[in-house]
């Protein structure tokens, strides 16, 4: 495409079938402790 | 829902609910604004009269762009449609697993900062430290109802944990013990100021801890306003060596050194610049949480300089990264490859629920920052969670359940917010913290902004 270039990502979508393992981080735990933000989260089974 | 953007020379579309990040140029950046309320010959016509004095942009390549932008709604990367409303309900209504404590094993602190949000660590109720019986319990109630999660993360918390440190060791030294029989892997985070960080706790939290929280506010001015001791003296030339000699022995373990800022030092990248002149690449700052009529409150005069700060970390880290001295910000880590699946986006932080703080009494609340509020009193560890009303609230925040969050775009980057947060600002859980949204709007703007620069460079 001459005028769109797309970055590589995660297609979210998808994630409703493989998703939900749930043993990612709490993500107040990690370092914030005020603020609730889950996309910096790692995923931890890398689906 | 598309949200287009410009920042740092990149028009950036996302498109929030597949996950795409897009860069483009004007042209596309405008077709894609009007693709959904315009006709392609209104469309055509528009670009024309903007761009049409430029030899690359013909009748033919405005067509063939609108084309583009087809194909990628075809493919489900742009303009797809957010299905997830009903699987945040339900998600949340099937899992009744716990897997996070944050265990307040000090409910005292050696240091005495004004803005605490614990009331200089007392949680607005009597000092106590946890006994090892009743830290021992809230591990044994983790692991009870933890279901068929292995990982469970517990954060020694306060006020300062360091004023019960045999006790941290001894929970330690328990859940290593009766991990592996459960099939459960601990995990602990410790949370300290630094203050009388010995050698020998050093040698402890850099063995057992996946993860240390070191606060540290910045320069020693900023630090030392807030952050005293008793008789008002400066914290900074205590903890700052404490901290270093941690991170020299960490060996590359995780770990943050995290400030907050107010408004006496909206210029907070000086202060994030400060640590990592001392030697620190783990970063994290937080606006600080606090009634509005505070001295030190944010404003919103405030903002555009805060928005204007994050802007300028953003290119400041591509810089370093760049230059091969690159540091992390906490708010700024975002792996689009690898990140988070749908159900950790729509859930949130898990408060109430899946996450619980504990207090010295063994008392459970649905986290750190409702400890000492009676209403939220969840139950205790010895008993389990009695006030289900309470929690069942909590099991109700999802990204869809505040009516404010519908049209946002950023609603599965941050998960709806912090309840806590909201209930501050609002008096509800279900409320939205405005600020708080604006700030964190601008943080992923910037992030994803990074990711971008990044992309291009490869």
């Amino acid at each position: 495409m001459k005028r769109i270039k797309t970055v590589e990502t995660k297609d979210i979508a998808k994630t409703t079938a493989t998703g939900g393992c749930g043993e990612c981080q709490t993500s107040c735990q990690s370092a914030c402790k005020t603020s609730c933000g889950v996309a910096n989260q790692q995923c931890e089974s890398k689906k | 829902m598309v949200h287009q953007y410009k920042l740092n020379g990149y028009n950036i579309v996302l498109d929030t609910a597949s996950g795409s990040v897009h860069t483009v140029d004007e042209v596309a950046y405008d077709i894609i604004a009007a693709y959904k309320t315009h006709t392609a010959e209104e469309i055509v016509e528009m670009i024309l009269s903007r761009y049409g004095d430029r030899e690359d942009v013909t009748r033919e390549d405005i067509l063939d762009c609108i084309s583009d932008v087809g194909e990628l709604e075809k493919d489900g990367k742009l303009f797809s449609e957010d299905k997830y409303e009903s699987l945040a309900r339900e998600y949340k209504n099937n899992s009744r697993v716990v897997k996070a404590l944050c265990l307040h094993v000090a409910h005292t602190c050696n240091l005495n900062c004004s803005y605490c949000f614990a009331s200089q660590g007392k949680y607005h109720g009597e000092r106590a430290l946890m006994s090892f019986e009743v830290g021992k319990r809230a591990l044994d109630f983790l692991i009870e109802n933890s279901g068929t999660r292995k990982n469970l993360e517990v954060d020694f918390f306060g006020g300062e944990p360091s004023l019960n440190f045999d006790v941290v060791k001894r929970l330690v030294e328990y859940a290593r013990e009766v991990e592996g029989k459960h099939g459960k892997n601990f995990r602990f985070t410790y949370t300290t100021n630094g203050m009388i960080l010995t050698d020998e706790m050093i040698d402890f939290v850099n063995r057992e801890c996946h993860n240390v929280v070191l606060s540290l506010d910045g320069r020693r001015e900023v630090n030392d306003h807030f952050r005293r001791d008793y008789m008002g003296r400066g914290s900074y030339d205590t903890i700052v060596p404490n901290f270093q000699k941690l991170v020299k022995s960490r060996g590359g373990k995780g770990y943050y050194v995290r400030g907050t800022f107010t408004h006496n030092n909206v210029d907070f990248t000086n202060d994030l610049f400060h640590m990592a002149d001392l030697g620190f690449t783990e970063l994290s700052m937080e606006p600080v949480v606090c009634p509005p009529g505070d001295l030190y409150a944010l404003t919103e005069e405030d903002l555009p300089k805060l928005f204007e700060q994050y802007e300028i970390l953003a290119k400041e880290m591509l810089k370093r990264k760049k230059e091969g001295r690159p540091i992390t910000f906490y708010h700024y880590m975002l792996d689009l490859k690898n990140g988070p699946c749908i159900y950790k986006r729509i859930t949130g932080c898990g408060s109430g629920t899946e996450y619980m703080a504990v207090t010295p009494w063994g008392e459970l609340y649905p986290c750190h920052q409702f400890v000492g509020d009676e209403k939220y009193s969840l139950g205790n560890v010895f008993d389990g969670v009695k006030n289900t009303a309470v929690q069942d609230e909590f099991r109700g925040c999802n990204s869809y359940s505040r009516e404010q969050c519908r049209d946002c775009w950023a609603k599965l980057y941050c998960s709806g917010g912090c309840a806590a947060n909201a209930y501050h600002a609002t008096g509800s859980i279900n409320g939205v913290y405005e600020y708080g949204c604006e700030l964190f709007k601008k943080r992923i703007e910037c992030a994803v902004m990074m990711q971008v620069a990044e992309a291009e460079e490869e």
